[in-house]
């Protein structure tokens, strides 16, 4: 084989995330309740455009999700490759499947930082020309970048013509494939509704106020939006550096990218683990009462007192040091970072169980109370039943409400962990890391604002269509709110 | 009341137990106290002998939950775990690894903390609550409108980019007040005014929104209709019937994080450069001192408990209807 899949243990929890929630899926198509909630959901415009830019986040994070380890072109000797014929060599470096798609922006390397769209470097330095007389001399200048404008040769004036050539016909063919998109969706749901595609496009705008029918336009507005910020970026990438390159000549596009996939683990790898200890001690807290209800509240009353930054910096500490003294469990060091991100996914899932937990518990007190719990336990139906078949599925709107909320929050706590130097490995790219390193640029002269800017920009939209998003799910699924 | 109040005391003491047996537990895990040792001596010092003496100077020569060696009682107290946590009941926090008095240190950091988060407290709650209730005033309006979206993109801000942000335009590019230091005394007034500016701003976002479904939800009962149909103006019935009954939940809701207020904030005085409680904390992190944290922790459970306590206590006090017996 030419290369060796690799599966990391977060890949494999964000892969069981995806085959959770396809299940999931399924089974809200075939309940009609949940079916009308995600239908309230899909109704508003705001919900629907969270959704979709989150849609294209996460795929993003699953291109990034799929490792391999290429396998090494040349072996030395003959000999050797002999030696090797039953196991062949493999490189030490992990790449995933969005490492191959942005090769150009991951192998262009400058030598230090360069601003956006820029064809020379940020500082000057000592160069040779080679003058028309033949003579070389030395001269101070900003050398021109080796990959970043290189088509352009010695017409470097040209580059703001190119630039927007590039952009123009971008977002032409942008609109072009909108308008596909457009087409493909208003035939499909003249379809489905037996009237003309004329009928359905003036319906897709001009919804009735009392129709239930998803935000289909804003589907298509936040796509048309989508596709005119993607469509030009991809003419300038091979050619440019679009957002600049940092201290060490990396693309910063290219650490974004990757960032979104540390983003969205902590998030929903977390919320994986704090799900089944949550749920389980709030519902069994509050159906038992007694002693286990007193030891539970005990549990999440001591962890909740604690500051949470303490807990987690103590926690990491010491996760740091069994990771330092135990270097032969991992052959890269991808699965060094990953263990360690994977440790700190499980060390905040520890410390945010307790605000589910107590949640589910007042909840479950409640619902406890009522004649079809009563009737369940007067028929004999073990407790263990009682709590799996009629509690559970009776709190699921405040799991999910719950969940959705956390989920921005966990996205924000990992940059300041990452800044307190308790979150993800150094050598793992994510906005917090990024912040990190970009917080002494700012003070350079000229300012170096493009790294900084670039993280801030993608973690307000990721953490803000998480929020909108979260405000439509809590609107639909809380029974208070209709 | 009062045996109430003295029932939720007792009932702090297994919780404080519990949080120092998880810190040391967590701690101990992976480092035995040789480890400690070695790391604090240094590689060149370090003998068996140089481990034991340091061991036992620091009291960290016996085993760390149970002596079997020991008569009687003293199986359970002469152990790293009862002899280091019992001391904080009492208060005695011991040194940290430089030698320094803890106590002592938390006494003199206590102050910048303070003096950066009771402002912080105090304008954040001005600014927020009347934020919100200018958004209730003008409920399904576009102000509304643009107002909530205004706080959902606030909100989705990392509190690291107002800091950065603000230091930049503020302090760097106005240059209207310095980017950080500390000074004490009343001089002191404008190295505070920009940390506490932008704490307040980057809390108005989440308590703005969620203050505004307060009043909303206060607006939508009886007694506001009543009010309303007696003829009252608008913004009486806003400041005179609603403002006061919204605050009931609201203040109680910020109970609990007064007493927290002593720690002071991790990431401004970080940032800031402030000599508090929290940038304390976080050097202790990172020099991976034990004492110290552990001290922090402590002392953070008690004040997070008294908040509680207090919350439950303000309850009464603001609202006649309850009552604890």
């Amino acid at each position: 084989m030419a290369f060796l899949p690799v599966l990391l243990w977060s890949d494999l929890l964000v892969w069981l995330l995806v085959a959770g929630l396809g299940l999931a899926a399924w089974g809200v198509a075939r309940t009609p309740p949940l079916r009308a909630a995600w239908g309230r959901v899909l109704h508003r415009r705001t919900g629907m455009a969270a959704l979709v830019v989150l849609a294209v986040f996460v795929l993003i994070g699953l291109a990034d999700s799929l490792h391999y380890r290429p396998r090494l072109a040349d072996t030395p000797s003959p000999a050797e490759a002999k030696a090797a014929a039953g196991k062949p060599v493999y490189g030490v470096e992990v790449f995933s499947l969005l490492d191959v798609l942005l090769t150009p922006l991951r192998t262009q390397m400058e030598k230090t930082y360069s601003a956006p769209l820029a064809t020379r470097a940020y500082a000057k330095e000592m160069q040779e020309v080679r003058q028309p007389d033949g003579s070389l001399v030395q001269q101070r200048d900003f050398p021109r970048l080796r990959h970043g404008g290189k088509h352009l040769g010695d017409n470097e004036a040209g580059r703001d013509d190119d630039v927007l050539r590039r952009v123009l016909a971008g977002a032409g063919c942008a609109l072009l494939a909108w308008w596909g998109l457009a087409e493909i969706l208003v035939d499909l749901l003249a379809r489905a509704r037996g009237c003309s595609r004329r009928e359905a496009w003036h319906e897709l705008w001009h919804r009735p106020p009392t129709s239930a029918a998803p935000a289909w336009d804003a589907l298509l507005l936040a796509l048309g939006g989508l596709l005119l910020l993607v469509v030009p970026l991809l003419a300038l990438v091979p050619e440019y550096h679009v957002l600049g390159t940092d201290k060490v000549g990396q693309d910063v596009l290219y650490q974004i990218l990757k960032s979104i996939r540390t983003a969205l683990v902590i998030g929903l790898v977390t919320t994986l683990v704090t799900l089944p200890v949550g749920v389980l001690l709030g519902i069994a807290a509050g159906y038992f009462r007694g002693w286990v209800d007193d030891l539970i509240q005990y549990l999440y009353t001591t962890l909740s007192s604690i500051p949470g930054v303490l807990l987690i910096a103590a926690a990491v500490l010491m996760m740091q040091v069994v990771i330092d003294t135990h270097p032969h469990w991992f052959d890269t060091a991808a699965e060094r970072a990953d263990l360690r991100l994977l440790a700190l996914c499980f060390i905040l899932g520890m410390t945010s169980w307790t605000g589910l937990a107590r949640l589910l518990r007042g909840e479950t007190l409640k619902l406890a109370q009522l004649e079809y719990i009563q009737a369940a336990q007067a028929f004999g139906v073990s407790s263990w039943r009682i709590l799996l078949r009629h509690i559970l599925p009776n709190v699921m709107h405040i799991v999910l409400i719950a969940l959705v909320m956390d989920f921005s929050g966990l996205v924000l706590a990992e940059a300041v962990l990452s800044y307190v130097g308790i979150g993800v490995d150094p050598t793992m790219i994510s906005f917090g890391t990024m912040i990190n390193n970009a917080r002494l640029e700012l003070a350079r002269e000229p300012m170096v604002w493009w790294s900084l800017a670039a993280a801030f920009f993608f973690m307000v939209v990721l953490v803000l269509a998480a929020n909108l998003l979260a405000d439509v799910v809590r609107d639909a699924f809380d029974p208070r709110a209709a | 009341m009062l045996a109430y109040i003295l029932r939720r005391l007792a009932y702090a003491i297994p919780i404080l137990i519990g949080v120092n047996l998880l810190t040391f537990a967590l701690f101990f895990v992976v480092n035995t106290p040789d480890d400690m040792a070695r790391m604090q001596l240094g590689v060149k010092r370090v003998t068996p002998e140089a481990i034991t003496k340091w061991k036992a100077e620091r009291g960290y020569d016996a085993p760390l939950f149970w002596n079997g060696e020991a008569p009687g009682l003293a199986k359970a107290t002469r152990t790293i775990f009862f002899t280091k946590s019992a001391k904080l009941f009492v208060g005695d926090f011991g040194a940290a690894e430089d030698g320094r008095d803890i106590a002592n240190e938390i006494k003199t950091r206590m102050g910048p903390s303070l003096a950066i988060a009771i402002p912080t407290f105090i304008l954040g709650l001005l600014v927020t609550v009347t934020v919100a209730l200018m958004l209730a005033f003008f409920r399904a309006t576009a102000l509304d409108l643009w107002g909530v979206v205004t706080c959902v993109v606030l909100m989705s801000i990392s509190s690291l980019f107002y800091i950065i942000g603000g230091q930049w335009l503020i302090a760097k590019v106005w240059r209207l007040v310095p980017i950080s230091g500390y000074a004490e005394g009343l001089e002191g007034w404008k190295f505070l005014i920009l940390p506490v500016a932008i704490g307040v701003v980057a809390g108005i976002g989440s308590s703005a929104r969620w203050y505004r479904t307060i009043f909303l939800e206060e607006m939508g009962k009886d007694y506001v209709r009543t009010a309303r149909a007696k003829g009252l103006a608008e913004g009486v019935v806003m400041f005179r019937h609603v403002l006061r009954n919204a605050l009931i939940p609201i203040l109680t809701g910020v109970v609990v994080v007064i007493p927290l207020l002593f720690m002071g904030s991790l990431l401004t005085e970080s940032f800031f450069g402030i000599p508090g409680l929290g940038s304390y904390t976080i050097d202790a992190i990172n020099a991976q001192d034990f004492a110290v944290v552990r001290s922090m922790v402590f002392i953070g459970s008690v004040l997070y408990i008294a908040g509680l306590i207090l919350t439950d206590i303000s309850y009464t006090l603001v609202d006649p209807r309850i009552r604890f017996d």
